[in-house]
């Protein structure tokens, strides 16, 4: 699966995309959130304040309990903030 | 029905008027609404705004489809910006054309809630006295204005 970074959510965790190979007891946006945080410090930060970050699958705007399977792109970012 | 772009360049609200409505008879009513860059009494250089490139185009077409289904639209017609705008220029056009002034205001009002807190872009403001500034946090009022359309 393809992981893709937005504004602070990429500067906390220092990259812009990469591709997860994610063990199979990861289910849920939230349960991704949870793995991701426990690989370093970076990740730890962007997802210490997980209520106020926004997912995205397959450019779709999802909520934490949101399953992953058959989904190719996952986007973590903050609230939008255009217009 | 809506036309949607999502661009770096500078936009003509006149040009993107007259498209929904030349060669029309139909059409009574045409709200055209732009959002510009402030600078916050002088104290900003320049806004930077990222965006998701797919999502931001799929999610605006969402919400024109949204607003289409609430209100009897003859046009939509909706532009926002990326990359660095400066202060005084635009950063996001709304058009809508309907027979009567009711939906088309109200329509633009909903796009423009809609977009604020749905759209995947994201500012950070560059100030005149220091480095690059914060991201912008959203706002609890755009939250509560799109929520009074639920």
């Amino acid at each position: 699966m393809r992981a893709i970074y937005f504004a602070w959510v990429r500067e906390r965790i220092g990259k812009a995309e990469e591709e997860l190979d994610l063990p199979a007891d990861v289910l849920t946006v939230a349960d991704l959130m949870a793995w991701l945080s426990r690989k370093d410090e970076g990740y730890a930060h962007a997802f210490d304040t997980s209520s106020t970050i926004r997912a995205a699958l397959d450019h779709v705007h999802a909520k934490p309990n949101a399953p992953l399977a058959g989904v190719r792109e996952i986007a973590f970012f903050p609230p939008m903030t255009g217009g | 029905m809506a036309s949607i772009a999502v661009q770096r360049e500078a936009f003509d609200a006149a040009a993107a008027t007259a498209a929904l409505t030349d060669g029309r008879t139909d059409v009574g009513a045409v709200v055209t609404f732009t959002g510009l860059c402030r600078d916050e009494a002088g104290t900003l250089d320049a806004l930077e705004i990222e965006h998701y490139p797919g999502m931001a185009e799929a999610e605006i077409a969402r919400v024109a489809a949204d607003a289409e289904a609430r209100w009897p639209l003859l046009g939509v017609q909706i532009i926002h910006r990326y990359g660095t705008i400066l202060p005084g220029e635009q950063i996001v056009l709304v058009v809508t054309a309907s027979a009567h002034r009711d939906a088309a205001f109200a329509a633009a009002d909903f796009l423009m809630d809609y977009m604020k807190t749905r759209a995947p872009f994201w500012k950070r403001e560059h100030r005149r006295d220091g480095p690059t500034g914060d991201w912008v946090e959203a706002k609890d009022k755009d939250a509560a204005a799109a929520a009074r359309w639920l």
